[in-house]
């Protein structure tokens, strides 16, 4: 269980949930974007920090679900759902999907924003709202979010923390 | 990693000469421009996740300097150099003499800055052609990419190609330091290379070890 003030880290190519007085937080999100659904009623919330924009392509042997936008976002959906949240009460709050360099391959190039356009489409396609965003640019971002609050701590390099 | 053979012990340590002969040019051509001996470590090769891979150079929202570039040609991957704040700023003071130029609150000047940038051209040039020579591949970096930001968006980019194989990379790490200063004001560093999946084949069959 859960304590107080407890910070549940979310890794890249990763999610998880919380719900009470706990956190949950993810570091360094550069082209990846962090994705946090949450019930603001039942004070619960998931996050998950994809990498790509689609499962397509992928070339594993074994899919990692949170990797992508199209499964990860459809991944946490579930796990709420099995934590006895509706789809119809989630709302989504998002940020990353920053443009760090201006050279890459013709897969990496606009990695960032392709990740947010292809995370605006998921939630689009599965009706949850976008409460807030923080995306874009060609910054670093850490995010941490409160399901008590509902609100997103966002958090670059030389620049005060903003809450959205 | 869906490879397509097994990766042996003997692969493991031709990786290990490609980081020894890389970065122990990079090191001299170090030591040439500050006129002052570099130590340079024996590499480490690694298999990793992504968050290690982080966790290795200090943590995914730790502010880092680093030096960015990605190889082309006959072998695809990403190229890391990447510093302290502290020994970036040290770095150019040497260089310099500007005393007031600081990465943490961003005084930075022009001509810093194009010394930091010079030190990433001088440093990557060196590792790679070193290692094209040793290889006979062709390799062609881009231009390097100087960024003060967290170690998880600088490097995550790097691993965009791997982390459609796989959810874990082989890095291969060495370190450089300058000799026989303080701990806290020596220029240490470190260089993380990571091929791309389908680059492995092509650098063993070069060295004949496939």
């Amino acid at each position: 269980m859960i304590t107080k003030t407890e910070v549940v880290r979310v890794g890249i190519s990763d999610l998880n949930i919380v719900k009470g007085n706990a956190t949950i937080r993810t570091a360094g999100l550069g082209s990846c974007v962090g994705i946090v659904l949450y019930d603001d009623i039942k004070k619960i919330a998931g996050m998950v920090h994809i990498m790509l924009p689609d499962s397509s392509l992928d070339r594993s042997a074994r899919i990692n679900h949170a990797k992508y936008a199209d499964t990860g976002i459809y991944t946490l959906m579930e796990r709420l759902k099995g934590e006895g949240v509706r789809p119809m009460s989630l709302k989504a709050k998002i940020a990353g999907g920053a443009q760090m360099f201006q050279f890459g391959s013709k897969d990496t190039l606009r990695i960032g924003p392709r990740n947010v356009e292809a995370v605006k489409q998921q939630l689009r396609r599965l009706s949850i709202p976008i409460i807030a965003e923080d995306t874009g640019g060609s910054r670093g971002r850490t995010i941490e979010f409160n399901p008590i609050t509902s609100m997103l701590s966002v958090r670059t390099v030389n620049a005060e923390p903003k809450e959205i | 990693m869906s490879i397509e053979f097994k990766i042996t012990d003997l692969h493991l340590d031709v990786l290990k000469e490609i980081g020894n002969i890389g970065s122990a040019h990079a090191a001299t051509s170090l030591s040439q421009l500050l006129n002052r001996k570099v130590d340079m470590y024996v590499p480490s090769v690694k298999l990793v996740t992504f968050d290690e891979m982080f966790d290795l150079a200090g943590g995914a929202d730790e502010t880092i300097v680093s030096i960015f570039l990605r190889i082309q040609g006959d072998v695809s991957g990403s190229m890391f150099f990447m510093l302290s704040i502290d020994s970036a700023n040290h770095f150019i003071k040497l260089l310099t003499g500007d005393e007031s130029f600081d990465f943490h609150t961003m005084n930075v000047s022009d001509v810093g800055i194009s010394s930091m940038q010079e030190l990433g051209n001088i440093l990557s040039g060196s590792y790679l052609s070193a290692l094209s020579d040793f290889t006979g591949l062709r390799i062609h970096p881009t231009v390097p990419s100087l960024t003060v930001d967290m170690v998880g968006a600088i490097i995550s980019f790097g691993l965009i190609e791997i982390s459609q194989y796989s959810d874990e990379v082989i890095v291969i790490d060495t370190e450089i330091r300058e000799e026989g200063m303080g701990h806290s004001d020596s220029i240490k560093g470190n260089f993380f290379l990571l091929p791309d999946p389908n680059s492995y084949v092509t650098i063993f069959k070069s060295l004949g070890v496939l």
